[in-house]
This record gives structure tokens, sequence and C-alpha cells, in this order.
């Protein structure tokens, strides 16, 4: 296509009104409260006594159209031909009348759409694209959140948690699936191998040097041509040298482990918003179902489910018990690599005579 | 019919289990579809090696700089030839949804019939970064697709060092925590940054997040270089009906364990119902005849805990607004930062306010571009220089709602302390 043909594009967003329930256009911003009549169900009341019902059901998130196509046929049989997604991939059927609700859950789970992820529940992971599309992938996010959400699923269908429960699954270690009450996160071990043939041809090397967190790498001359070196003595393994420099081969089939972090909460609700903590590492990327991993997430989950207080997320419940009974409870290993010693990491040091026996 | 897949033993064992499986989704597209038989052998092939094998590369459409996620096989012979030749190249299409995430059916079905035309016939919804992410497209069929795309009113979302595509909550539509139009921020500001999404030429990727209260339901302040987060000044609301339900179906020992107990600023009192004070600030609700909660204004943080446990008996005031913070990010470069509060209340009610909030937003990217190291977040450059340089090149004046505590080292020069206290006195009699 050439330049003269082209289609210009109209830039510029949508108003979202058109793409709204009827309920929510006549009820917006005048909701009173909401309540849960079962898992999976939110009923929300607006000031001007309208009710609606909402069905939220699991999703694969990377779903095929046949997929899409058959959760809009249910949405246009069964609910009133309107969904929303939630940030977690799940899908929401609002419905006008409380009569619709029972229909709409049998279907979906007829179809084999779990319906949950309400109230404190375990709700679908928020993950990353991994092998099936990321350049600079450890894992494949897509096969570990399915394995976890198998081994979940009572969790997600049910409302049995303390509070809500927030997972998420990351291919490296920037981390795109976000902050989680649990994080799979991949933990490289071993510093870059340097495909010294290809470095000068793809990489912009200053570029590369100023990416590198601990000064690590600088320019070096490698069999006559231009390249990188590592100090592997400074080298924390991070991987941030890989996006803008494939020839720094972070990604290792042994050497790439999974790591479990803990405790991170957006909401601002009691306490203010935490990031997650480093608790295990060192866990094989065993696909294609990552059994390791899937038993000390559930060990996790079912020590907190056991053990929280009613509304306690997983950092109030560890604030509450303290950090060396969290290791106690779940029969991980503290280890020396959980001591911080990033830059403002002596803040994460236990300043104090406050130690429970 | 497709010809024949190939054999798929790892990925089947994702197929079992009750969860939905991407797995099965992409075996019935490769009934139809070449391409992912081939997407199948080559993903099959990453979990045989437990390695990937996309690389970039330039991919876009005609008039934008970005939104195309290009990917081409690194699977290759000897001969340089790819090993899964219909899926030699797997690229991904950014759209961004409606605010809100809301969809009505025929919108999706057009998505669907698109994408079964043009890609692969895989749409994640969302991607993290809060995008439609139209899975699977090779380099030919990138400009038609997006083509019909737009045709539908859909615009591209952002990638690269760019504004992003921008996050809001289900909000004033669905939710009684909204505490301002969060559909019509990420309406404004998406439609204001047209071109910094459209055209990266920021120093890094800069990002927005709007929820309507602080559950912060988009993990604004963790996740976005200016998240705007719904908050209000007045007294909390309350309802005495709702509340004598929620305690006669609760009782004594869950309003003091789960709602009194986990007020963070011990804001909250259980009172003889004879005895609450009658101060301005106080919000009192009887939950019986005898027992009233007595919640100080004055020390609520408006976290929102105990108006998530008794929706509908508490909720939040009239005088709503938004709250917001600078400077949130995910580890690379420094290691994660939460967004720093640097407007503690702005209303969002008149046309006018919105218009001021999105120029707030224009300062601060006119700040970062001109400011901001190459790759460096907005938070970055707010460690690097301080947070108080920050705010003077952004215009706004310190406040003690911006920090934690005062500082507690004594190494900065206050010689300009005098001239510092007149012009901040000389500042607010203007006021």
């Amino acid at each position: 296509m050439t330049q003269a043909q082209a289609r210009k594009p109209v830039e510029g967003f949508l108003d979202n009104k058109k793409f709204l329930h009827p309920k929510f256009v006549a009820n917006y911003g005048n909701w009173k409260y909401h309540d849960r009549p079962r898992p999976g169900v939110l009923h929300h009341v607006a000031h001007s006594g309208d009710q609606v019902w909402t069905v939220r059901a699991g999703t694969q998130r990377q779903m095929d159209h046949y997929t899409i196509r058959k959760l809009c046929d249910i949405a246009d049989k069964f609910a009133e031909g309107f969904v929303r997604f939630t940030i977690r991939s799940n899908i929401e059927f609002s419905v006008s009348s409380e009569a619709q609700v029972a229909p709409l859950i049998a279907e979906l789970e007829k179809n084999g759409f779990p319906v949950g992820g309400t109230g404190p529940s375990v709700s679908m992971v928020s993950h990353t694209q991994g092998w099936l599309h990321c350049d600079i992938p450890g894992t494949d996010a897509s096969g570990v959140v399915k394995s976890m959400m198998d081994n979940l699923y009572e969790e997600f269908k049910s409302e049995e948690m303390p509070n809500r429960v927030r997972l998420s699954t990351s291919c490296c270690e920037i981390n795109c699936g976000g902050q989680a009450d649990i994080a799979v996160i991949i933990q490289h071990t071993k510093p870059p191998k340097i495909n010294h043939e290809q470095v000068a041809n793809v990489c912009e090397r200053p570029t590369v040097v100023a990416r590198c967190p601990v000064a690590a790498i600088r320019p070096a001359l490698v069999n006559g041509r231009p390249s990188l070196e590592v100090d592997e003595k400074k080298c924390i393994c991070c991987g941030a040298c890989y996006p803008p420099c494939p020839p720094m081969q972070i990604n290792d089939p042994e050497h790439s482990k999974l790591a479990i972090w803990v405790g991170g909460k957006n909401s601002n609700a009691r306490s203010k918003p935490t990031f997650h903590k480093l608790v295990i590492a060192g866990l094989p990327n065993n696909a294609p179902r990552w059994p390791e991993v899937n038993a000390i997430v559930k060990n996790i989950l079912m020590t907190y489910k056991a053990d929280a207080r009613p509304w306690e997320r997983m950092a109030d419940w560890i604030d509450r018990i303290g950090w060396p009974r969290f290791f106690e409870k779940t029969g991980l290993p503290f280890t020396k690599y959980m001591i911080d010693d990033w830059r403002g990491g002596r803040a994460n040091l236990n300043a104090s005579a406050h130690i429970r026996f | 019919m497709a010809k024949q897949p190939h054999a798929t033993p790892l990925l089947d064992e994702l197929e079992k289990g009750p969860w939905p499986s991407f797995v099965t989704g992409l075996k019935r597209l490769a009934k139809d579809k070449d391409y992912v038989v081939d997407v199948l052998g080559h993903l099959e092939h990453s979990y045989k090696t437990r390695k990937g094998y996309w690389k970039g590369g330039t991919v876009g459409v005609i008039g934008y700089g970005g939104g195309v996620i290009p990917r081409f096989t690194e699977i290759k012979n000897e001969k340089g030839e790819a090993t899964f030749k219909d899926a030699a190249e797997f690229h991904t299409i950014r759209i961004m949804p409606p605010a809100g995430m809301h969809y009505d059916t025929n919108t999706l079905r057009q998505f669907c019939d698109i994408w079964e035309k043009f890609g692969s016939g895989l749409i994640a919804m969302h991607g993290q970064t809060g995008d439609i992410m139209m899975q699977g497209c090779t380099s030919e069929n990138v400009q038609p697709a997006w083509d019909e795309f737009n045709k539908m009113g859909f615009d591209m979302g952002g990638a690269g060092p760019s504004v992003r595509t921008v996050m809001s909550c289900v909000g004033a539509a669905r939710c009684e925590q909204s505490c301002f139009d969060e559909a019509k921020v990420n309406f404004n500001v998406t439609n204001r940054f047209l071109d910094d999404i459209h055209r990266p030429a920021l120093p890094y990727k800069f990002k927005f997040k709007i929820s309507g209260c602080a559950n912060d339901c988009m993990n604004a302040i963790q996740r976005s270089d200016m998240a705007i987060i719904g908050t209000w000044r007045d007294n909390m609301r309350s309802d005495e009906k709702m509340a004598r339900a929620w305690f006669a179906k609760h009782g004594v020992n869950e309003l003091v364990n789960d709602v009194i107990n986990l007020c963070p600023s011990r804001a909250i009192q259980l009172k003889d119902a004879g005895s609450v004070s009658k101060d301005a600030h106080i919000t009192a609700v009887k939950v019986s005849d005898t027992q009233a909660l007595e919640i100080n204004n004055k020390d609520c943080v408006r976290c929102m805990h105990c108006i998530n446990v008794m929706t509908g008996a508490l909720a939040a005031g009239k005088d709503k607004g938004t709250a917001i913070l600078i400077g949130g990010k995910s580890h690379l470069k420094i290691g994660a930062l939460m967004g720093t509060l640097v407007v503690p209340f702005m209303k969002l009610d008149t046309d006018e306010d919105h218009e001021k909030l999105v120029d707030l937003a224009q300062t601060v990217i006119d700040f970062f571009a001109e400011n901001a190291l190459e790759h460096e977040r907005t938070g970055e450059m707010i460690e690097r220089i301080g947070l108080a340089n920050f705010l003077e090149g952004i215009g706004l004046e310190v406040d003690a709602n911006m920090v934690s505590s005062p500082r507690s080292n004594p190494y900065v020069n206050t010689g300009d302390w005098d001239e510092e206290v007149a012009r901040m006195n000389a500042k607010k009699a203007a006021a």
C-alpha cells in the first residue's frame, strides 16, 4: 500500500457511555451500596431504587474468538447484551432482575466458565505474556497461571479467605504482572552469557551499559570485535541488559528460577499500600505444570486462610504475627537473601527491641 | 481445514483441570488456521527447551510511531528459514478499551470478525498496560486489520517511550465508592495526550491510572506515573437503618474486631447512643437503641476500610474529588517505587475542574520530557532531583500531607529559612 492510497487514521478516544448497561447509564454516579448474595454475584442498589445483579466469571485471558463469541452468546441470551472485564480478566454480566441470576450462572458453568472471584476469594491471576508472545520471557505466565488456577479453583468459586487474595505472575524481574498478595516471578541466578558475535550488530553499547543497576557492564573488545563484558561479582542477574541487547542471554532453562513474593497490597484500606516481599527463591521453572511453585503457593494460602483474622489481607496478617512466625508457620526457610541490601534497604531492618517469642 | 497439527505433549497437559484453558482455545483456532498450528508448534518448542523465541523489530501502521508490538521467530534452520514458517511473524496490535472495560456484545463480535479475518483469532482481555491485545498477526495484515478497528471508532494504545493507554476502574457506572467521573477523566486525559500516546518521544513510558476511591482497584499508586485517586473532604455519610441492620446481623464482636479495631487512625469509637459528640466533625450513627458509632472525620484518613465492611451504612462524604500521586513504577532500574502524594485534594465537578487536572498532567509531562534522563521514569527522576525541586518545577506548593514525616537528618542548608517562610505567608495571604 503506498502512502497516497493509505487511509488516514481517526485519532481519538471514545466516550464509554454507549458501552454501558442501560441501568449503569440511568444510575451513573448515584449508587448507594452493594452486597454479595452468593460468591460470584454482586448486587448493587442505587439511590433511585434500581437494582443490578452482576455475575463474575473467570476466563483464560488469552481467548480465542470462539470463546469470546460464546461469552457474547451467553450475554445476549441470559444477560442483557452488556459485559465488562475486570483488571484480572474476569468477565462480568449485569442483569436487571434477580430471577436472571441462576440461569446465567448455570449457563456459564455449563460452558466451563467458573463463577466466583468476588469478596474474600482468590481471584484470577494478573499476568504477563510469556513464551507465547514476549521477547524476553523466562517462563510462560499463561501456563503457570492455568496450573495455579486449576489448583485454586475452589478458592475462586468460594468466599472463604480472610479477605480478598490477589495473585500475579511475571515472566521476568520487570514484574509486569504487578504487586500482589502472592506473586510468582522469574529470578535469574546466573549472569548473562554474552553472544559476542552479535553484540556489535544488535546493541547500542552505551545504552546497555547505562541500563545496568549496579554498573557491572562495560565495553570490551572480544576477538577483535566490539562487545561488552560483565563483572560477574557485581552482577545481580536482574536481566535489565537483555531487553536492549538480546545477545546478553539471561534466560537459561536450568538457572532461570522462580521466586515467590508475598504481602503486596494496592488498596489503601487499613494499612498504606505495600510492596510484596521475597519469601522463597530457587524454584525450578518446571513446565508444563510447575508443581513445586503450586505446592508452595497453596501452602502459603492455606496457612493464611487458617490463621488470619477476617479482613486481614496477607500483608495485614503478617504485620500482626511478624515475619519470624510467617516463616515458622509456612515452613519456608529464612535465608540471607531476604535481608535487603538495595538502596534504602536499611528501612526494612528491625531497628527496635520489638521481638515476638 | 488447516494442516496437520504438531504433536504438543507438554501443552496438552495444560488442557487438563477445571480452569478455562488457553491451549484448548489455540487448538480450536488451529483447526482452521495453519498460522495457529505453527503458533502451537512454536510454543511447544518453548515448553520443551524452556526458552522464548520471539524477537522485536519494526512494524507499524501509517500515521503512528507505536502501538504495534512486532514479533519475529528465532526458531530457524541452518539456512535461516523459519522452522514454523506459518508463524514466522506474530505481531500484536494494542487497542485502547472503552473506559472501565465496559462492552456491548456487538462490539466484541466485530473485534472477533476482524481478528478472525486478519489475525490469529487470539485476543487477550486485557494486557497489563490496559489494552485489548490483538495477538498474532503477519506484517502484511497489520495495516488492514488496524484500519478495520479504527473504522469501528477504536484507537491504538501506547507502547515504547510514550504516554500509555490510560486505565480507569468500573467507576461511577456501577460503584457506590466512586468519588468522581473516572471515565470522563480517562476520556479527557487520553484525548489531550493522543500525540504522546501514538508517537513515542518521551524519555520513557508515562502511565496514568484512575481509581475512583482509595481501594485503588487500578493499582494506580504502585503502577502509574500519575495516579488519580478519588477521595472526599467532608464528613462521612451514614444510614441508620442500614447500620442497625448490619449490627443486627453481625453483632458487637464483629463491630469491634472488624470495624473499629482495624481503623488505621483510631478515628472510630463505640459510644452510648446518648453520649455521642455533637462536634461538627463527627459522624455519629446508631447501631442499636443503646449504642452508636462515633467517627471523628478530622482523624479519618479516608482509607475506605469501614465503608468496605459496612457498605451502605457508611459512605464517602458529598464534597468529593481526587488526590494525585506521582511517580509510581515497577522495579527497573532503581527498584519499585510508590507514587508520592502531590495534590491532597482537587475538585472534579465542573468542566473547568477537569480541564485543570489535564493541564496539571500536561505540566508534569512537559517537565518529565524536559528533565528526565533517557529511560528514566518520573519516580526515578524525582528521586534524583528531590521532591521539592520537582514541585517547584511543576508549580505546586509544598504541603505537609506529602510526607510520612519531616526530614530526620540535618543534611540541608536552611539559610534561606526566613525568605521561604515570608514567601509562603505572602502566597497564603494572596490566596
